[in-house]
This record gives C-alpha cells, sequence and structure tokens, in this order.
C-alpha cells in the first residue's frame, strides 16, 4: 500500500445539488473537467474527441435553465459518452477506420435524455472497434490504459468510458454491455457499472453489434450516481420496438433502505479455477462481508455456465455479422479507391476490408461460418438452445428465493496491454462470467469489493450481482448496502 | 424461429482444422477481401475459436426450444402518420461520393465496368 490517503471525487448527485442550488455553475464544473481531460488524457487516452467550447455553451444553458427554475436531476455533471453512441455533433467513429470521419445526423435516445436532465457531454470515449473485445486494445485509435497501472488495460469493450471516471475527468459515463462491457471495465477500474434488463433502455442511436444482447448503462463511482443516471435514462422509446412499456421506478429513491431477507445464491461455477489467487480471495471476502450484513448464502448450480462463452461466441458474432452487413461503402463509412473497370463487389470487399479491423473481420467471418447452410443447426440454433438453458438456470435460483446471484465481474484483475492480444480465445475467457447475463436479459450490476497488491501496484476487485428481469431497484439496494459496508465509495485512481 | 432441416454439409466437417480454401470462402460470403498473407492467420486465430465452441455440439439438445429473443415485448403498431425526416443533404454528407442528389456507385449492371 501505498500510505497515501485515497483520492475520490465529487460524485454526479453532489453535483447536481450544488448547481441545482446555485453553489456552483455548470461552466465552472465543466471548465473543471475539461481541464483534468487536457493535463491527464495523454497517457490515458479515456477520449477520442473532446468538445471544449460546445460542452462550456452547453453548461451555460443548463445554468439559465436552474436559473430559470427547472428541476434538473443531472444540473451540470460533466459525461462521457461511448463512442458507439450517436451525437448530433462531432464524430461518432465506434474505434473503427471504417467510421472515422462519420457524423451522425442525429442523437441517441439516452443521451437525449442525458441532455434533457442537464447532464453536459464532454467527450466521446474510447472502446474495443464497434465494442467487440474486453481490453480497449482492438480500437483503431489506439488503446486506453488503466488509470490505477498505466502499464495494464482497462478492460472493455468500455474502457475509455471506465478510464474517464477512474482518473477522475468524470464523475459519470455512459458504456454499452454485449456481453459484460460494462461490468467487466468497471471491475478492473474500481467502479460501479450496471447492465440493465434487456428493454430497459431503448438502444435508437446505439450503432448495433448484436443487437438481442446490446444494452446502455452508466458507470459511476458510487452507486447512488449509477441509479440517478439509470432513472434518467430508461423508459419507453418509440423508435426502439424492443424497449420496454414497464414503468421506470425512481432508482435512487429508497436506495439506502436494506433488503429484508436478503437471500444471495452464489453458484459453484463462481469459484472456477480461472480466478486469479487476488479474485479469488476477494469474492471469498465478499461472502463474508454479505453475511455480516445478515444475508443468507445459498449455494448454487448454474450448469450451463460452463456452456456459456461458446453459446455467447456464436450468438454474438452471428449477430454482428449481419448487423456489420449494412457498412458497404456506399452511405456511409470508408470507401476504398477503385481502379477502372473494377466492380461494386469489389468496391464492398475492398472498403470493409480496409475500414474494419482484426477483431472485427474475425467476428464477421466467424459469425458467417455459424450461420452458413449446413452448419447453423449444429451451431446457432444449438446456441439458441443453450441460451434458453441459460436463462433456466438463472430463473430456477430466483425461484429458490434468491434475490441475486453473486459472481466476480471477472475472473482476473486488470492485465498486462498486449498480454492477450495475439490470442483472442484467452481474450474470450476473461468473459466467463458476464456473457450468460446478456443471454439470459438479465441485469447485472458491479460494485467495488477491495483491492489486491498486484507487482507492487494496487488494482480495484469488485463483485457482480445479477437480479431478475426488471428487479434494478433490489439490485441497486443490495449494491449500495454493500457499498455502504466498506470504504471505498468514491474512489479514483490516485494521481500519477 | 423457421424450423428448416439445414441441408447436408457440402463442405469437409468445419472442425477446428479449418482449409486456407474455406477461410477464404467464408471471407467472400463476409464480403471481405483477404490478402494472401492474411490467410493463415484467420485461420489459425478462427480454428483457435472454433475448437472452443464445437463443445456446444457436443450436447444433447433435442428437447430444447431455440431462445431467440428475451425482450416481452411482442410487436406493436404504430399510426401512420408521417414524421421529420433526414434530408437529402444530410443524407449526402455521410455518403463518400455523391453527385448532384445522388449518391454515386459504381456501374452496378452489365460486366460489371467501373465508377
Amino acid at each position: 500500500m501505498t500510505g497515501a490517503t485515497p483520492r475520490t471525487i465529487t460524485p454526479a448527485h453532489e453535483i447536481a445539488s450544488q448547481v441545482s442550488a446555485g453553489a456552483r455553475s455548470a461552466r465552472d464544473v465543466t471548465a473543471a473537467a475539461l481541464r483534468e481531460i487536457a493535463s491527464g488524457d495523454r497517457e490515458v487516452h479515456a477520449f477520442l474527441e473532446t468538445f471544449e467550447d460546445k460542452a462550456l455553451r452547453d453548461a451555460d444553458a443548463v445554468d439559465a435553465r436552474i436559473r430559470a427554475g427547472e428541476k434538473l436531476p443531472l444540473a451540470g455533471v460533466p459525461v462521457a459518452i461511448k463512442d458507439n453512441l450517436c451525437l448530433e455533433w462531432g464524430k461518432t467513429t465506434c474505434a473503427s477506420k471504417m467510421l472515422a470521419e462519420f457524423r451522425s445526423p442525429y442523437t441517441a435516445t439516452c443521451v437525449r435524455k442525458l441532455l434533457d436532465a442537464g447532464a453536459v457531454i464532454v467527450g466521446k470515449a474510447n472502446l474495443d472497434e464497434f465494442a467487440m473485445g474486453g481490453s480497449t486494445e482492438h480500437s483503431a485509435f489506439g488503446p486506453t490504459r488503466n488509470p490505477w497501472d498505466l502499464s495494464r488495460v482497462p478492460g472493455g469493450s468500455s474502457g475509455g468510458s471506465a478510464a474517464a471516471v477512474a482518473a477522475g475527468f468524470v464523475p459519470l459515463s455512459l458504456g454499452s454491455d454485449t456481453g459484460g462491457s460494462i461490468r467487466q471495465p468497471a471491475g478492473l477500474c474500481g467502479l460501479v457499472g450496471i447492465k440493465p434488463t434487456y428493454g430497459r433502455v431503448s438502444r435508437f442511436g446505439l450503432v448495433a453489434f448484436a443487437s438481442s444482447l446490446d444494452q446502455v448503462g452508466p458507470l459511476s463511482t458510487c452507486v447512488r450516481d449509477s441509479a440517478l443516471a439509470l432513472s434518467v435514462i430508461c423508459g419507453q422509446d418509440a423508435r426502439d420496438a424492443t424497449s420496454s412499456a414497464r414503468p421506470v421506478p425512481d432508482f435512487a429513491a429508497g436506495l439506502d433502505e436494506p433488503v429484508r431477507g436478503l437471500t444471495l445464491g452464489v453458484p459453484r461455477q463462481a469459484r472456477s479455477d480461472a480466478n486469479h489467487p487476488a479474485v479469488a480471495a476477494e469474492f471469498e471476502r465478499a461472502i463474508e462481508r454479505f453475511r455480516g450484513l445478515g444475508a443468507k448464502i445459498v449455494d448454487i448450480d448454474l450448469p450451463m455456465t460452463d456452456h456459456g462463452i461458446a453459446a455467447y461466441y456464436i450468438v454474438a458474432p452471428a449477430e454482428a455479422s449481419s448487423n456489420l452487413a449494412r457498412f458497404d461503402g456506399i452511405r456511409y463509412g470508408t470507401r476504398a479507391k477503385l481502379a477502372p473497370g473494377e466492380d461494386l463487389l469489389t468496391l464492398y470487399t475492398r472498403s470493409r476490408a480496409e475500414g474494419f479491423g482484426p477483431e472485427v473481420q474475425r467476428r464477421i467471418m466467424l459469425g458467417t461460418h455459424v450461420l452458413s447452410s449446413g452448419y447453423a443447426d449444429a451451431y446457432y440454433v444449438n446456441a439458441l438452445k443453450v441460451r434458453r438453458l441459460i436463462k433456466r438456470d438463472y430463473d430456477r435460483a430466483f425461484e429458490r428465493g434468491c434475490h441475486a446471484v453473486l459472481m466476480p465481474p471477472a475472473p482476473s484483475p486488470a492485465f498486462k496491454l498486449g498480454e492477450k492480444l495475439g490470442d483472442p480465445l484467452a481474450l474470450y475467457l476473461e468473459d466467463l462470467y458476464t456473457v450468460t447475463v446478456n443471454l439470459a436479459g438479465l441485469p447485472g450490476i458491479t460494485v467495488p469489493s477491495g483491492s489486491a497488491m498486484v507487482e507492487g501496484r494496487e488494482l480495484p476487485i469488485g463483485i457482480q450481482l445479477v437480479g431478475p428481469a426488471f428487479e434494478e431497484s433490489s439490485l441497486l439496494r443490495i449494491a449500495r448496502q454493500y457499498e455502504a459496508s466498506g470504504a471505498w465509495m468514491g474512489r479514483v485512481a490516485p494521481r500519477g | 424461429m423457421p424450423d428448416q432441416p439445414s441441408s447436408p454439409a457440402s463442405e469437409p466437417a468445419p472442425g477446428p482444422e479449418l482449409t486456407d480454401d474455406y477461410v477464404r470462402k467464408v471471407a467472400a460470403l463476409s464480403r471481405l477481401s483477404l490478402r494472401d498473407d492474411q490467410v493463415a492467420s484467420y485461420r489459425e486465430k478462427l480454428s483457435g475459436v472454433l475448437a472452443y465452441v464445437q463443445r456446444i455440439r457436443e450436447l444433447d439438445l433435442a428437447d430444447v426450444e431455440p431462445l431467440a429473443h428475451v425482450g416481452g415485448e411482442v410487436n406493436r403498431l404504430d399510426e401512420d402518420t408521417p414524421g421529420p425526416e433526414l434530408p437529402i443533404e444530410a443524407l449526402k454528407a455521410m455518403a463518400p461520393e455523391s453527385v448532384e442528389r445522388f449518391i454515386k456507385v459504381p456501374k452496378v449492371l452489365g460486366d460489371g465496368g467501373g465508377a
């Protein structure tokens, strides 16, 4: 341990209270965030683009709205947006050469809702290209580094969103989670991150990766901030037919009420041999902490977890190969230069080969293969059958009375840049504890738990709670109860 | 989920050992042009992933219904009312090449002569 006092930042809900009360202006808060980014992001590379002038103008507009008496739940809160969410200004690149110059003509619904709530968008955060990866090393514009140890990855694919908060640049960011892309980087960066139930948040304006799995969610330094942001971004949207009509509760209200008779399921599979010793040790400590809070811990079995990665790496690439077919060099995106006499097919194949990076091309080919005639039954249809069994495993745990299932968000703490880059499968296996949650469509939250000294550096370690569909409220209350029982809340990485 | 029986495999078993020719075929189906020097790398990495996901083919899943989508939402019909639309200028601004009001593409019909 360094012995220094842990560094914390002002959480989003406090900023919103201060700005709403006129104690601080949104402009001052925004200018401070922009200064932090300007001085610190050279080495972290959380951002692909920042909006200095526009953010300050937007902050002025928030201040004017406050003076006019508007009630804004996120008044003046600086937010980083993952760059696979469309904005009407700046570029929306998905960290891909394919969209290096793409400017969206519209803004994603979830981002629009943040703006309506008084948030100020300071920039677009780095990601694995098209959100495919778990380390943010697959960005066409260079990797993001973990603010806790710059030689390590922040996780991914929402690695820029996580690093932007963990570095103390902003208190809140939006990520997207198709197979763990919010929860895993939250774990590796010591943050709270929630993937809502499938259908909770509109996907309009989220560049599609795997449409039956993708969800948008917040990352923050405390549970209250994620609850607050979630209340803002959830809700049905006419522009996303899969968005749910369920009423959206105020997730922040009642957050401090403990869940009565709390019962947590601990799957046998969460104690995998794949777990890093530090993760295994923290997981056992977490169980004891929950026992100390009066929770009943029951052993459960999620047998299909062993097949989760296989099912996921069939279903997600299959959907990706279809979704990414739209990038053909015609209507938007990169277009290859043709020699005279070359045809339309060459334009497609060469534009796509030039625009997509190797990991995206691998997944497109994998998806094409598992959907191709003769193989679709063996791979894709079987994966969808496993998907049903995975959901059944979770349903049984909840029917047995579990309020949530407790697992690590990832089997290891942040790993070194380049450590797994040459071996796609090694990186896929990191998704062991997250992909089944997307396949079952359930809400999952990562909460900081503790840290371990690894090669002389303090690295955060989180826990993950998975709840029944649309039970984000109780999930957040359990997470809050856990957070309040520890000493991590609000922490970000030490400077330098 | 359409319950179509798949056609019998006409390719060699798509096991972990993919051939270079099969990788080229999948790349073509994926509309990706691969250089010759890329084929071996894609073959090796895709083979590794396929070797892992094979395990799903060994399960007895005969009595299990596939689950394509977890959302409980059902189709809903919207009123057929015109809403705001994107102006042509906005669409043209996104296109890599355009002429007047149109997006420019290489020749589509005939022998596929150049753009």
